[in-house]
């Protein structure tokens, strides 16, 4: 490659998917190009062309049409269009105009076609088969395996270390000086010894042992030694390691079996630090499952509020480890529901015990263990039948208010639509509950649906379960034999439409329009959520979890093969996105909210994005279509 | 010694390229006016060119010398960077300092670099039935005359196309232009950074020969884009 071309070059390296090619495919790029310029709205590709090129925006802005004359993308520097023509072999099928004045480079389809064969990421970004938004998606999986963390993790520092000759006394005082509680004891390198390694001056060393705080008092105070015994004969012949690359889970293991407190955590042969008991203990600290049985253990509603950092330490730690969109939803909505649990506990604990049994039942996102750091609290109360409302109802209003306002407290703000317990309408008994249902299933109108369609997604959390299961049940049997109330369902979920796609560091609008910031969950989880609801209603499933409805809906023959994928996958690009956003957001100190500005967007993650909006908006029209408002 | 034409209007680039043809005397020479001149008449869109750049270690062709040279063919609606050519030449007059950081050519790129000599025939071989294109014409055609006349006594002349006098027709000679220097205003620049701006194009970190003649052949296709058409013939054109 002449180096006299680097400025091409340099320029494709930093777009995908280019910027994962290796700088000898880019450097065979970046001599097959051949480039021409187009002035503001001139045609670039005619519908039906024969395409030679892969098309790449070196500067300008191009606009992308349909077949219909309807705008389809509208692309900018460092994007890419002709693919699809050229992986089918078929003429263009979406013409481009230069919207601004724009320098494109062609890239011949040989060095295209023979870039998606030896490299996977390349082939994937640009495949018609196997989405972008898949091999996104299964890109988090995949970093998703390696979700045991790694015990060099937690090595702070580098282990300090002293010479087999060195006296005790000095010892301590460099495990003081450097405030540690353990010293790594090095000598000249003896023949078959397992840990020889050479330090930054290329001396070779060998690891003897480890001398620990609890040494000085069990092997040399206790022992009558004096201060100037040499380190090499209060240390023990057993030295007991563990590799950088073991997991955590592995580390402490090793600890409780060879009753240990201190790991010299290796790199192959050379020591890179040591590891405590307390280190791994702390580290646990922030699991989801300590902080859960840290919830039910609280005394009071101040001590569950003081807990409410730890929800958002111990997302940030899910989302770092690589967990996907569903590990940190059922996570976090685990310890949503155990904040209500532990509050009703308490409630009965200060209220005495219920008069009649009733069952807390939750609602939207925690019914659906699809909770995300930003929510607020979504219940109701099912009370026994035997339920009087004279007698009984001071109590569960009591109850259902100590749980309002501790949710409120623990970081879990009050409902605006007042979808809570405190509200009468919502704290009746399970006859009444079923009238609720029974109504707004056989006399479906949107306008009232329209309040009603979060308690669609029902789940009971604590108390006498049977309950809510039993209103389940009575919405998986009743809501498929009205087709009616699917389509008034079907027509609420279609009032929120998901934008088209991204345009430099705007959100661009089917109509062309461009926003600052998209609201994700407004713009695509929901109205995705809602259409996965009504498929899932209209086949009878009885899950909640949107993923599991998928499963449900799956076995029917409901949607056209291959389409519930595409919405799995959808769903996980969007709900991944929103995650990596607000943690992104909680690690920069900022309130995590739903707003995304499209500068913040990667290029991969702008593409997969624009794919998941492009699978919400076809399945929004086929949905349409499925259940149609038919009159009476 | 046959006077190259001096404007354009009333060009006599072919009756010039057809009286060096019969009077060429040398074998360089007699190779490049072989090919005979494009009609005067045809249309840009059906000129094969090829941008040039040189870089040099000053503006006087006696006392400086090339350093390096950067071939791009085109066509108005395609530009062959495939087909680029490249070379470091090494100056009959030693390279200054103060002009090593201009070029980014160094003392030791240029040590173990050719006399031009060496390439002058390849070189000649690209330009020949092609429409040259410069931003500059005074600094390309005079230089690579006299480095050709030095070495092989009989210097080549030929019809150019100047994307910097394009530029300067539009910014410094038109009526508008005109009203604004008489009113007061700084003429637009017309410098090949400036003018590519002007059309959008995006900014290269310059001052390579290879990268100034891509940016000059991508200015022409921006100019013949916004300030004349496809049909526009070849004579409106060269200088």
């Amino acid at each position: 490659m002449s180096v006299e071309l680097m400025e091409v070059r340099q320029h494709m390296a930093r777009f995908s998917p280019f910027e994962a090619l290796t700088d000898e495919q880019l450097d065979e790029v970046a001599e097959s190009v051949e480039v021409a310029y187009f002035k503001a709205g001139t045609d670039i590709l005619e519908l039906d062309q024969v395409l030679e090129h892969l098309y790449y925006i070196r500067s300008g802005a191009v606009e992308v049409y349909r077949r219909g004359g309807e705008l389809h993308n509208r692309l900018g520097e460092g994007d890419i269009f002709g693919q699809f023509s050229l992986l089918r072999h078929c003429p263009v099928g979406y013409p481009a105009k230069a919207m601004e004045d724009t320098l494109i480079y062609f890239i011949p389809d040989e060095v295209f076609q023979h870039l998606c064969k030896i490299d996977n990421i390349f082939a994937d970004f640009v495949e018609l088969q196997r989405s972008r938004m898949e091999s996104t998606v299964d890109q988090y999986r995949k970093s998703n395996d390696m979700l045991v963390t790694r015990i060099r993790k937690l090595v702070s520092r580098y282990p300090v270390m002293v010479e087999a000759s060195t006296t005790v006394q000095e010892a301590a005082r460099q495990i003081t000086a450097f405030q540690a509680s353990a010293v790594l004891i090095i000598d000249a390198p003896s023949p078959g010894s397992r840990y020889i390694f050479s330090d930054s001056e290329e001396r070779f060393w060998q690891l003897r042992g480890i001398l620990t705080d609890s040494d000085f008092r069990t092997k040399i105070v206790a022992e009558g030694l004096s201060a100037e015994t040499p380190v090499s004969e209060v240390i023990g012949d057993r030295l007991i390691t563990v590799q950088s690359d073991e997991s955590v889970q592995e580390a402490m293991l090793c600890m409780l079996r060879n009753n240990v407190h201190h790991l010299p955590v290796m790199h192959r042969r050379n020591p890179i630090g040591i590891v405590h008991l307390s280190d791994i203990i702390r580290y646990e600290t922030q699991s989801s499952l300590y902080l859960v049985s840290n919830i039910l253990n609280q005394p009071s509603v101040e001590g569950l509020a003081r807990l409410a950092p730890d929800v958002t330490a111990t997302f940030t730690r899910l989302v770092e480890e690589g967990a996907d969109s569903q590990m940190v939803g059922n996570a976090l909505s685990t310890i949503g529901r155990s904040f209500t649990r532990r509050l009703l506990e308490l409630a009965e604990e200060e209220l005495g015990p219920p008069p009649v049994a009733y069952c807390l039942m939750a609602l939207g996102s925690m019914a659906r263990n699809e909770q995300g750091i930003v929510t607020d609290q979504d219940n109701a109360l099912v009370l026994a039948d035997d339920f009087d409302p004279e007698q009984h109802d001071d109590y569960f209003k009591a109850m259902a208010k100590i749980l309002s306002d501790g949710l409120d407290a623990c970081g879990y703000p009050y409902c605006k639509g007042d979808v809570m317990a405190t509200n009468d309408r919502w704290r009746q008994p399970l006859s009444v509950w079923k009238h609720y249902f029974t109504e707004w299933i056989e006399e479906p109108n949107p306008e009232r649906l329209l309040h009603s369609s979060i308690f669609f997604d029902l789940d009971p959390v604590y108390g006498e379960n049977v309950f809510v299961e039993e209103l389940q049940e009575l919405v998986a049997t009743k809501a498929r034999q009205h087709p009616r109330f699917l389509a008034a369902m079907g027509r609420n979920s279609l009032n929120r439409t998901p934008p088209l796609g991204f345009f430099r560091t705007f959100v661009m609008e089917k109509d062309g329009k461009h926003h600052n910031t998209i609201n994700l969950k407004r713009r695509g989880l929901a109205p995705l959520v809602d259409l996965i609801r009504v498929h899932a209603l209209a086949c009878g499933s009885r899950a909640q979890n949107s993923y599991e409805r998928l499963d449900d809906i799956d076995k029917t023959q409901l949607l056209a093969a291959g389409v519930s994928d595409r919405l799995r996958y959808a769903l996980e690009a969007m709900s991944m996105s929103r995650i990596h956003h607000q943690a992104f957001s909680v690690s920069n100190d900022e309130v995590p909210d739903n707003n995304i500005e499209p500068e913040l967007v990667s290029s991969t993650e702008r593409h997969t994005l624009k794919d998941a909006f492009q699978v919400l908006s076809n399945a929004q029209k086929f949905l349409k279509f499925r259940y149609p408002m038919t009159s009476r | 010694m046959i006077k190259a034409p001096k404007r354009q209007a009333e060009a006599g680039w072919p009756e010039y390229m057809a009286q060096r043809q019969s009077a060429a005397y040398t074998a360089l020479a007699k190779r490049y006016y072989s090919h005979p001149l494009l009609p005067a008449d045809t249309p840009i869109s059906d000129v094969p060119m090829v941008a040039m750049d040189l870089e040099t270690t000053g503006l006087d062709p006696k006392r400086h010398g090339i350093v390096s040279v950067g071939l791009v063919p085109f066509t108005l609606n395609r530009i062959y960077l495939n087909q680029c050519q490249y070379w470091v030449v090494r100056p009959r007059r030693p390279l200054v300092s103060k002009s090593v950081t201009f070029h980014h050519v160094t003392h030791s790129d240029i040590a173990q670099a050719p006399d031009i000599d060496e390439i002058l025939d390849e070189l000649l071989e690209v330009l020949a039935g092609k429409i040259v294109v410069v931003h500059y014409r005074h600094i390309e055609r005079p230089f690579l005359d006299y480095a050709i006349k030095q070495r092989r006594k009989e210097g080549i002349i030929f019809p150019v196309i100047d994307t910097m006098s394009l530029e300067a027709r539009i910014h410094r000679q038109s009526m508008l232009a005109r009203f604004r220097r008489w009113i007061g205003r700084p003429p637009a620049s017309i410098r090949l950074f400036d003018s590519r701006k002007r059309y959008g194009l995006p900014l290269y970190q310059g001052h390579n020969a290879l990268v100034d003649a891509l940016a000059t052949a991508e200015l022409l296709q921006a100019q013949i884009a916004h300030q004349y058409s496809p049909e526009t013939p070849l004579s409106v054109l060269w200088s």
